[in-house]
């Protein structure tokens, strides 16, 4: 073969040098491997060369692909001030250097738990902290991302039900609606929207109450909401909830809950969410890390999707040790009838968050959230200062994002982001087209990387493309 | 057998839960620090949290330093085994070598720091990347276009599924075509996204040689067909022949042909699945190309289709005038979204690189040497006394072979799951055992092209010396691994709904210690 070291061998291919092959073929009393293919009929047999650039060198390869790359702007060359389920956070040194141990890295599934001890007990650290952070006592080692678990968590709770619909707040991310609904389609399974206070943005519980019944599998709020604020009702809503018998599933942000009461204090009965926030970089949004928890209840626990690693003894019982737990709810035993398909997750995401959150502590996850918060109130303090602009748009105290309406200016939300950008600074993500109700509305994000500085640069700049033209 | 001379022995940490390490204030990482001037004009910020969702309850995590915390996972790590380990053969998983450039360049921050959202001026070097490389992606598959986001191999076949749905739907048939037809030899996850894409899964017998019966494949098929899911090279490691046939008895009566692209790796540049009538094509990044399982994942399960089927694929698709690559979201017949944002970006970045690294012809060499490697492990493993090859053992396979360990386990009481824990106390990986489930005690093997003979060699030793055990001295194995961070665990225990512990704080509860 013809590559780049002008050899014949390649570097990931060892047994590609020529006399390997003849030492091989020769025991095996072939002469040719093209032997090896002859039951492939001749007419599906390739016989061009696929139209693929050349093999490159591994330095050409890097220079190839970070010229490529440099092409990007990213939230260092910039501040970034969007977020909207892909939030930019600091990923500490340590957590790096440990998910690219190749120990961890090159493994595959623990399927052999006694060789793969190490990875087995890291995700049992990371389903632990999760639920202690979520205030839930199950938790799997991971789903694709935040949108695909709601989607398998409604899924799971009209099987635990055999009721069809789902609630979901009309505030909601439209990626995370439309997944949910190609996911839960095919299950019969109809979604209705709740509608908000115009003034506060909480779910509305007169609503609530008129669309709940005895058909409701599920109702699901998020918290903080889509567009940045905290849901205050969640006993009221839990309450109605649980007296129709149906369950209550809430999305989370993990880095509000150092500060904010768990989900599992409300008697959610399902959680998911984003932990992409904990220790993963946001690479263009993916991968992410989604959460999926319930309470410790034999009949929630069985229909849960995904791997989940238990705690258990060496047969002996002289040691503690790890492995995959109720495997008999996935589709490599039960096939058609498994909870899920999933198999292959975000394991080694999971393994950053573990050791993310081991790094912060409760302290720091407290800090966190203190810090994201302050943050964020103090671009809400200085934006709401600028005339004609509003924010945030509804009165409810806001964690993380929120929402800066220009319906005051004469600018759209297109035009001033063109303009911050052409000053080197992201704004937020437009949703004036996701709730035309809002007008001319964009949802900043601000976390603990974003400075005072940043923050006021934001402020002046904003100041002057709207008021100093 | 602890120590037995020259033989591999795994760390052995005696390593507590990390929420039994630490001091109270100890600390493993510092934020940045909230500027004098936020705090004054934002006041006290617990005070912005309504008192009722104000966290109470003390967050119960370990508290550590940094040290600690390094120390801890990088112990954790010793305890495992990974492709640069050693030869991991598991069937239909394709472990083979993550090279190391495609590490690093997925951890630049030119990729890591970039928001989906950004406006798509700033993105058009991530742009160009995914463009191109659903491009090559076509090429090698032979489909007509890619869809990049499905985040595994299952989700890849989710989404494959739902555009059998959505392509029935259009033409008015989907009550009626809820049928998706699987052989018995299958991967699960195959009937398990038929029926999360709402369809029953039929299953058909494969015939004497291994391969899809056909006269059972034509009873199965009718009105109510939607579609077949076919792997091929099977997961015996044996090529479907009667591709052509099985094409036109499936479109014949209306269904799609899906082709699961787990065992990809052997055909690369010597077939492909368009070419031979497949509809919907789903790839394993993290098998075919190179990127590593990270123990279960981050991986990638890009989608390829026919013409026909592009219209149905979620949005947004990326698209090229020429100048400007661009996120389109325009298009109505699209089935939606099955993720956020556009798929697991940092993972096909390094297929990305994998493919310039190697070219048409490299990709080529990857699959020929794949199955040299499998047949010449065949070869070896079919002189071994207590191992049967089932299925025309004289017939090449692909990427990977299936044994059959039922006559040791007759004679001698060692069964597959002795012999691959046996496995693991040579520092070796297991096969995949007790699948494909048409063999009895079967030991599915799949060595990969990266792995050099002399691993090969050892890993035949490692069985010779085995199965010879097994009929000398059986205790040795029957009691196996032994090298292992930790010896036979109960598998059990952990599932018993009185002994399951499930987290730290189940644990905790079980044992009386309520929080």
């Amino acid at each position: 073969m013809v590559n780049p070291l002008g050899k014949h061998t390649h570097p990931y291919i060892p047994n590609s040098l020529p006399e390997i092959k003849r030492e091989m073929m020769r025991e095996m009393g072939i002469k040719s491997i093209n032997e090896l293919y002859a039951d492939i009929p001749e007419k599906y047999r390739l016989k061009k060369l696929l139209n693929l650039p050349d093999a490159l060198s591994e330095f050409e390869v890097k220079t190839h692909v970070e010229s490529l790359l440099s092409k990007n702007k990213t939230c260092s060359d910039m501040p970034v001030f969007l977020g909207a389920g892909c939030w930019p956070h600091y990923v500490p040194a340590a957590v790096k250097e440990i998910v690219q141990r190749s120990e961890l890295l090159t493994s595959y599934t623990p399927y052999q738990p006694e060789i793969s001890h190490g990875m087995l007990q890291a995700l049992f650290e990371y389903q632990s902290m999760i639920c202690e952070l979520t205030g839930m006592e199950v938790a799997n080692c991971s789903m694709y991302d935040w949108a695909s678990a709601l989607g398998e968590a409604a899924r799971m709770a009209s099987r635990l039900t055999r009721r069809s619909e789902i609630l979901i707040p009309k505030i909601i991310h439209p990626e995370r609606a439309a997944t949910l609904h190609v996911y839960d389609e095919p299950a019969g399974l109809s979604v209705k929207q709740i509608a908000y206070n115009s003034e506060t943005g909480q779910i509305s519980l007169e609503d609530l109450r008129s669309k709940i019944s005895d058909k409701t599998a599920a109702v699901y709020i998020e918290n903080p909401s889509y567009l940045g604020f905290i849901e205050t009702q969640v006993y009221e809503i839990s309450k109605e909830i649980h007296e129709h018998g149906a369950l209550f599933i809430v999305g989370v942000d993990p880095t509000s809950l150092g500060i904010l009461k768990p989900p599992g204090e409300y008697d959610a009965d399902i959680v998911v969410g984003e932990a992409q926030s904990l220790g993963n970089s946001m690479n263009f949004g993916g991968p992410l890390l989604g959460i999926f928890a319930c309470r410790d209840d034999l009949k929630l626990i069985r229909q849960m999707p995904g791997r989940i690693i238990g705690m258990t003894t060496t047969l002996d019982g002289s040691r503690q040790g790890f492995c995959m737990a109720l495997q008999t709810r996935e589709q490599h035993i039960r096939r058609e009838k498994a909870t899920s398909n999933i198999c292959s997750n975000e394991a080694l995401c999971a393994v950053a968050a573990a050791v993310y959150m081991s790094l912060l502590g409760p302290e720091g996850l407290r800090e966190l959230g203190e810090t994201i918060m302050y943050k964020a109130n103090y671009a809400i303090h200085l934006l709401s200062k600028i005339n004609g602009v509003k924010t945030p748009v509804f009165k409810s105290a806001h964690f993380k994002e929120f929402t800066v309406n220009f319906d005051g200016t004469d600018l759209s939300v297109k035009k001033v982001h063109e303009k911050l950008l052409q000053c080197g600074i992201h704004d937020g993500k437009d949703v004036s087209k996701e709730f035309p109700e809002l007008g001319k509305t964009a949802l900043y994000c601000v976390t603990e990387i974003h400075s005072e500085e940043d923050i006021e640069r934001l402020a002046a700049t904003l100041e002057e493309i709207l008021i100093g033209r | 057998m602890e120590g037995e001379n020259g033989m591999f022995k795994q760390a052995k940490w005696n390593e507590p839960l990390i929420f039994k390490l630490g001091r109270k204030g100890r600390k493993g990482h510092i934020l940045p620090k909230v500027e004098d001037e936020v705090k004054r004009a934002v006041g006290d910020v617990n005070a912005l949290i309504p008192e009722n969702m104000r966290r109470i309850s003390q967050l119960r995590l370990p508290e550590l330093s940094e040290v600690e915390v390094t120390r801890h996972f990088m112990r954790l790590s010793q305890m495992n085994y990974g492709v640069d380990s050693g030869l991991y053969p598991l069937g239909s998983c394709t472990m083979k070598y993550n090279p190391k450039i495609n590490e690093f360049l997925a951890n630049l921050p030119t990729i890591g720091m970039l928001h989906p959202y950004q406006n798509e001026s700033t993105v058009q070097g991530i742009l160009e990347i995914l463009y191109r490389l659903e491009r090559w992606l076509t090429e090698i598959t032979g489909t007509y276009e890619i869809c990049l986001q499905p985040a595994a191999g299952a989700h890849g076949e989710f989404l494959g599924t739902l555009l059998m749905r959505a392509y029935h739907k259009l033409n008015g048939e989907c009550k009626k075509r809820n049928e998706v037809i699987v052989p018995d030899s299958a991967h699960g996850t195959n009937p398990a996204s038929a029926a999360m894409a709402g369809f029953n899964a039929v299953v058909v017998p494969s015939d004497e040689n291994g391969c899809v019966d056909l006269e059972a494949l034509k009873a199965a098929v009718s009105e109510r067909t939607a579609g077949l899911m076919l792997t091929n090279p099977n997961t015996l490691g044996i090529f479907e022949e009667n591709i052509e046939e099985i094409a036109k008895i499936v479109h014949e009566t209306g269904g799609l042909l899906y082709y699961d692209g787990a065992n990809l790796n052997p055909i690369l540049g010597k077939a492909r699945p368009g070419d031979m009538g497949f509809d919907i094509v789903h790839i394993n990044i993290h098998k075919t190309f190179s990127t590593p399982h990270g123990g279960g994942g981050p991986g990638a399960g890009p989608v390829g289709v026919s013409e026909e089927l592009t219209k149905f694929l979620p949005v947004p698709r990326i698209v090229f005038d020429g100048e400007r690559y661009r996120l389109d979201y325009d298009r109505p017949y699209s089935i939606g979204k099955i993720r956020s944002f556009y798929g697991n970006v940092a993972v096909l970045l390094k297929a990305y690189a994998y493919i310039l690294s190697l070219g048409g012809e490299g990709l080529k060499e990857v699959a020929e040497v794949s199955v040299l490697n499998a047949n010449y492990l065949m070869k070896k493993l079919k002189e071994i006394e207590g191992l049967t090859l089932p299925y025309i053992s004289e017939k090449p396979r692909k990427h990977e072979c299936v044994f059959s360990a039922k006559p040791l386990k007759n004679e001698t009481g060692v069964s597959a799951l002795n012999i691959a824990k046996r496995l693991l106390d040579y520092g070796l990986h297991a096969p995949t055992i007790y699948f494909p489930l048409i063999v009895d005690e079967a030991l599915m093997i799949e060595p990969t092209e990266t792995f050099e003979k002399e691993e090969l060699d050892r890993f035949v030793e490692a069985m010779r010396k085995i199965c010879e055990e097994a009929y000398t001295n059986p205790e040795a194995i029957l009691q196996a691994p032994h090298n292992t961070s930790v010896s036979r665990l109960d598998e059990v225990k952990a599932s018993h709904p009185r002994t399951m512990a499930l987290s730290w704080r189940m644990y905790l509860k079980k044992n009386g210690q309520n929080l």
